[in-house]
């Protein structure tokens, strides 16, 4: 999943201060599960910035809403006939959400109410880490399954470095050295032998540096 | 026992203090409390494992956004006690109330007058 934090409730205000009418706008999907931009957060968020503005002697009407989806027209969609009544939208859903709000109603004011951080895994509630960068050429079945390129602070294809100690990254002491734990994968699957072949240069226009990215499929097209 | 306590508190009875929500605190500042406080069990205690462990850090998250909105971190506050504590329940009801008073009422109730106004 996409996971975000909230943004401080300081920098939301100064955002959306001048505005009389906000609609703050939730997602039901990847930021309700790393409790970003849910239901619950647009309420205490809509709850704390009503209460500022009335202690500011600000009369501002904020309201809730919570789509199933952001980043889908069908789901969009539902904002159609009351859009118009707000002044600005603060989306809480990922970036991805929030420019395909933005792009759906184009006279409408939208700001981000989350920064949007990476794809990632729930390790445990309240920790979330990263496990995909998007690279467009998943060599996970060539490193038993850990990601070099999102685990790895160097993103190495023939690791590790020489600043891997005790398993541990040189970066820090609480990161695991990807590369030893596909080497210890390896071992553990009996292809250690795996490790001895070399990576091929990888593709790195599948990546960002190829610029934007899109998929057209034409046997799902409409 | 019938020991007294401040009449200022109204008591909502919820099953674990695990249940209390930030959205609950923050729904009874904006309704126009001067102050919360949740009372759970003895830490250690928790007929749930960790209920009000986890309340104890929802406060903690309704402190920082009343601090962040200028409603003032200090009126929510979190206890611990074992049922069998009257005295203590009395104490900490007293205790609060005195501090809210030092405090004020809250800034929303003056704030929504003068809008009425």
């Amino acid at each position: 999943m996409i996971v975000a934090e909230k943004k401080p409730i300081e920098e939301v205000i100064e955002m959306v201060k001048d505005y009389h009418k906000i609609l703050i706008a939730g997602c039901n999907e990847c930021v309700t599960v790393c409790e970003a931009g849910g239901k619950k957060e647009v309420g205490i968020l809509a709850s704390a910035l009503r209460m500022y503005f009335t202690n500011q002697g600000k009369q501002v009407q904020i309201d809730e809403v919570t789509l199933e989806r952001q980043c889908d027209r069908e789901y969009l969609e539902e904002l159609r006939n009351t859009i118009d009544q707000y002044d600005a939208v603060l989306s809480l859903a990922c970036g991805v959400g929030v420019q395909f709000l933005a792009e759906t109603y184009f006279s409408t004011p939208v700001y981000p109410g989350v920064n949007t951080l990476f794809m990632g895994a729930t390790e445990e509630r309240g920790v979330w880490s990263e496990r995909c960068q998007g690279c467009g050429q998943c060599i996970l079945g060539q490193t038993a399954g850990i990601c070099p390129i999102s685990r790895c602070a160097k993103r190495l294809l023939n690791g590790p470095c020489g600043g891997s100690t005790k398993g541990k990254c040189e970066i820090s002491k609480d990161l695991d050295c990807a590369w030893q734990l596909i080497i210890d994968r390896l071992k553990e699957l009996g292809r250690l032998a795996d490790y001895e072949q070399l990576a091929p240069i990888k593709d790195w226009s599948r990546e960002r540096a190829g610029g934007p990215r899109r998929v057209v499929r034409e046997d799902v097209r409409q | 026992m019938r020991l007294k306590y401040p009449d200022a508190i109204r008591i909502i009875r919820v099953p674990c203090t695990g249940k209390v929500d930030v959205l609950h605190i923050l729904h009874a500042f904006e309704k126009g409390a001067d102050g919360v406080y949740v009372v759970g069990c003895l830490e250690g205690e928790c007929r749930f494992e960790n209920g009000n462990l986890r309340a104890r850090r929802r406060v903690e998250q309704a402190k920082t956004i009343l601090d962040a909105i200028g409603i003032g971190g200090e009126r929510v506050k979190m206890f611990n006690l074992s049922s069998g504590e009257g005295t203590r329940f009395a104490e900490y009801a007293r205790e609060m109330t005195e501090k809210i008073q030092e405090l004020g009422p809250n800034p929303i109730k003056s704030a929504k007058q003068r809008q009425a106004a």
